[in-house]
């Protein structure tokens, strides 16, 4: 079942919760079935038919009532100690020496993420290596956000000033889809994640490259773009390694062109799309913080040219 | 019983008799009557249903599809926080809050209530709540922080408009009038219970609006305290829940949901009340385990001071903390078990006459044991760290706060209307209203828990076109325009009722509490003349010479 994401785990760490809800999802239908028949036997069995004399009444018995206190408790007792096995697997403990291997920043509404280790900074679709259990810091730069992929494994909450650690580990190759979960304000539904498995060497390539430097463009409209860049302010919230651009506010754009989606999943990342979301970022993500810069027409094909050579 | 009739309540009940024989508007809105007071209540509950019905409609209308843009995302994000705020404080509770001042004194044998006029302040505080928080939308946009409205989104610099400040007043006002009414019904129910009306002879409708007093008594305070923290975070550039000035965005959900818990039994435990009237009366049969009942309520009330961080599970509090509030949450569906079997053994070797009342009855036993089961997933909390805030516990809280609270609150109107007006609600119309409601309820709600499990998160004004998402959005939506028909099926139900309805007579249903014993409606200090209440069933007992209950010591 690919559409049901929680049933069809692709981490060690979301296969015991898929495997803990499976028992648990049998245990409540048969709960359910069972009340569910007992209603319906009951109400076809004793509904009123003419001439039949007033019932008899019954105050209780003390022997049913315990019964019926004391199976439920044995059944969550039960359940109890399956929680605690699918808590463990899901949710391994941390050493207290282990440093992350990424810290995660939700914002508003987009997320970062900065490998510790070589430095590299993504924005929304982040790649692992697959087999290798990252440890993640997750932090806010602003409101609770919440991580969220169901395919690996729990949600976590990035609250300002609390940072949280858990483990980001797939078991194959693949895309997988996630976003925030906790409401954050005006686009929180927009706030949409892509994690990338990969093999070994594809993910020591991608780290590779996007620690390289890209292209300065020389001539031609993406030239007259990278000037744009610099005098429209864009260089003010955003990051170009290799140029003067050094903003924190939003998302590192500095291999823009490789990523499959704009602003946090809102579109497919074309030059036709691009060009629309430059024209008013206001009406592709109303309430987003970037501005609409009311460029004209060719300033926008200009700024698309640079930005779509950004690999 | 002595020939004297002795009429527990107030000395002061002239006033009451005096105002309302006056007619006329300024009768009812001068009014101390209880039984005014409650269907004061009952109408403005009506009226914010309305509301939020409205709003529910708007929401489903943007979700039919993915990517439309009917609403914009602030419009949406106002509107479901509005919706969610209305149906907690302005719905479930009030709606509640009325039927118990309507029924307790009728059914403790009263003549009123223990302060009238402190009753008469808690309805008007409700209707100034109320509209101040819907004044919010043209004082430059309504909240938009959710109804529980988590901090530091609820704080200033992310929610810059007026919107939360009049969240946050208007709820202090509506805890206001809550507590108010609360310590009213305690004394009420404490001191003015007819002779022979025991603790342990009570309806077990009014023994669970008690233990719910003591809940709204214990729990509101703490959402007032944490609303006044967010005023002075607001108004007065305090700290407590902004980070950066050294205050806790986690201690808001702390104290938040320190209340936030026990309401949720503040409006279901009068709601399993109305039912423990209810299916005994048209199973014929008297409730089986009346003290496990009634215990099990007290359990279930101090269990939900002790299961709050359960909302909180992907907070990330540590193990020990998520095992604490697991074993809590687990431990709170014993209680609730042993209710839903009790209400199951009444009915067995009954004589079930399906009423609406009974219909909506049956309906809350299976729609409420869903709702219950799938909350046992979310304290088995690996789970919860999946599917909390998505549309799995949208589906969750609704099957509890609507296929519970609710299907009970219509069970309880259409058995407690002909006490009310005089006149029997339709049958026919009744029966309309139930099979639309559950069949469209079970359409919008029950494909919601898939949704969650596919990944969509609540409180989203729309959403990618993913593999089956738009399809089981579309049949969500259409169930809610099922469920709005048959809430005007209701409506047209009570007008044309009160109009042409059946005319009532004493004690229709052969029920069996004092309230039967009056007239219908009653006079305005309730009772000429109270039976003698020898056992739980007086009126049992009148009916059945030769086999009372107090024969058996009940």
């Amino acid at each position: 079942m690919p559409s049901i994401p929680t049933f069809n785990p692709a981490s060690t760490l979301a296969q015991p919760i898929a495997h803990l809800f499976l028992v648990l999802g049998i245990v409540m239908m048969s709960i359910l079935l069972l009340v569910t028949a007992l209603v319906l036997y009951v109400c076809f069995r004793f509904r009123q038919r003419p001439g039949t004399s007033e019932p008899r009444q019954n105050f209780g018995r003390e022997g049913m009532e315990i019964a019926w206190t004391v199976a439920p408790l044995l059944l969550l007792a039960y359940i109890f100690t399956i929680t605690v096995h699918a808590m463990h697997g899901a949710d391994p403990g941390i050493s207290a020496d282990r440093q992350p291997d990424m810290v995660i920043v939700g914002h508003q509404w987009w997320w970062e993420a900065r490998y510790t280790n070589t430095n590299v900074v993504a924005a929304n679709e982040i790649h692992i290596p697959v087999g290798k259990p990252f440890l993640v810091r997750l932090e806010s730069a602003d409101v609770i956000h919440d991580w969220w992929v169901p395919q690996l494994g729990r949600k976590m909450d990035a609250i300002p000033g609390d940072p949280n650690d858990f483990w980001l580990e797939a078991d194959s190759p693949g895309i997988y889809l996630g976003t925030c979960a906790e409401f954050c304000g005006a686009e929180h539904a927009w706030m949409r994640i892509r994690v990338s498995a990969e093999s070994d060497a594809e993910y020591e390539r991608w780290s590779a490259h996007q620690l390289e430097i890209p292209p300065q463009p020389v001539a031609g409209d993406a030239a007259l773009g990278a000037v744009l860049f610099e005098q429209l302010t864009c260089a003010n919230c955003h990051t170009i390694s290799g140029t003067s651009a050094k903003g924190k506010i939003g998302p590192d754009l500095t291999h823009l062109a490789e990523r499959q989606t704009l602003a946090a999943g809102v579109l497919e990342n074309t030059p036709s799309n691009l060009e629309r979301w430059l024209s008013d970022p206001q009406a592709v993500k109303p309430g987003i913080h970037m501005p609409n810069f009311e460029m004209t027409g060719d300033q926008v094909r200009d700024l698309t040219a640079f930005l779509e050579a950004l690999r | 019983m002595s020939d004297a009739p002795y009429i527990p309540g107030t000395s002061d009940v002239s006033i009451v008799r005096d105002i309302d024989a006056r007619s006329g508007l300024l009768s009812w809105l001068s009014t101390v009557d209880h039984k005014r007071i409650g269907i004061m209540y009952l109408l403005l509950s009506l009226v914010f249903f309305a509301a939020g019905g409205i709003e529910a409609l708007l929401m489903r209308i943007q979700l039919a599809r993915p990517n439309l843009n009917f609403l914009s995302p602030d419009t949406f994000n106002q509107i479901f926080t509005m919706h969610g705020t209305t149906m907690i404080f302005l719905v479930a509770m009030p709606v509640l809050t009325g039927m118990a001042n309507y029924l307790v004194p009728l059914m403790i044998g009263a003549n009123e209530v223990a302060f009238p006029r402190l009753n008469a302040l808690s309805l008007w505080l409700l209707a100034f709540g109320g509209l101040l928080l819907y004044f919010s939308f043209i004082a430059g946009g309504a909240p938009a922080a959710g109804w529980f409205n988590y901090a530091p989104l609820s704080e200033r610099p992310y929610s810059p408009t007026t919107g939360v400040d009049y969240y946050a007043l208007s709820l202090v006002i509506l805890g206001i009038a809550s507590i108010v009414a609360a310590i009213n019904l305690i004394v009420t129910i404490s001191k003015f219970r007819a002779p022979g009306l025991s603790i342990r002879r009570l309806p077990l409708y009014v023994w669970m609006v008690l233990v719910t007093q003591v809940l709204i008594l214990l729990a509101l305070p703490a959402l007032n305290a944490s609303l006044a923290m967010l005023l002075v975070d607001r108004l007065l550039n305090g700290n407590f829940f902004v980070p950066l000035g050294g205050g806790s965005a986690v201690l808001w959900q702390h104290f938040f949901w320190a209340f936030g818990h026990p309401e949720v039994y503040i409006v279901v435990l009068p709601a399993f009340g109305i039912i423990s009237e209810v299916i005994p009366v048209f199973s014929g049969k008297v409730i089986f385990g009346y003290e496990f009942v009634a215990a099990s309520t007290v359990a279930i009330a101090v269990l939900s001071f002790l299961v709050w961080a359960h909302h909180m599970f992907a907070v990330g509090l540590g193990h020990p903390v998520d095992l604490m509030f697991a074993v809590g949450s687990m431990l709170i569906a014993v209680p609730t078990g042993v209710k839903i079997f009790n209400w199951i053994a009444t009915m067995w070797g009954g004589s079930i006459r399906f009423t609406t009342s009974m219909l909506f009855a049956v309906g809350f036993l299976v729609m409420f044991t869903i709702g219950g089961l799938s909350g046992v997933s979310f304290a088995a909390f690996p789970i919860d760290w999946q599917v909390t805030d998505t549309y799995y516990l949208v589906a969750h809280i609704h099957y509890v706060l609507f296929g519970g609270t609710i299907f009970a609150v219509f069970a309880g109107l259409y058995y407690w209307f002909p006490k009310m007006s005089g006149r029997m609600l339709s049958e026919t119309l009744g029966k309309w209203h139930f099979w639309l409601m559950l069949i469209g309820f079970n359409v919008t709600f029950f494909d919601q828990h898939f949704l969650g499990l596919m990944g969509m998160t609540r409180r989203t004004f729309t959403y990618p076109d993913l593999p089956g998402w738009a399809v089981l959005n579309l049949i969500s939506s259409i169930g809610a325009i099922v469920m709005g028909l048959a809430v005007v099926v209701f409506l047209w139900n009570i007008v044309a009722s009160l109009l042409h309805g059946e005319i009532a007579g004493d004690n229709p249903w052969n029920a069996w509490t004092l309230e039967w014993a009056t007239s219908s409606p009653p006079p305005p200090d309730n009772f000429k003349r109270l039976p003698p209440v020898r056992s739980r069933r007086p009126l049992w007992d009148l009916s059945h010479p030769d086999n009372p209950d107090w024969k058996y010591g009940r």
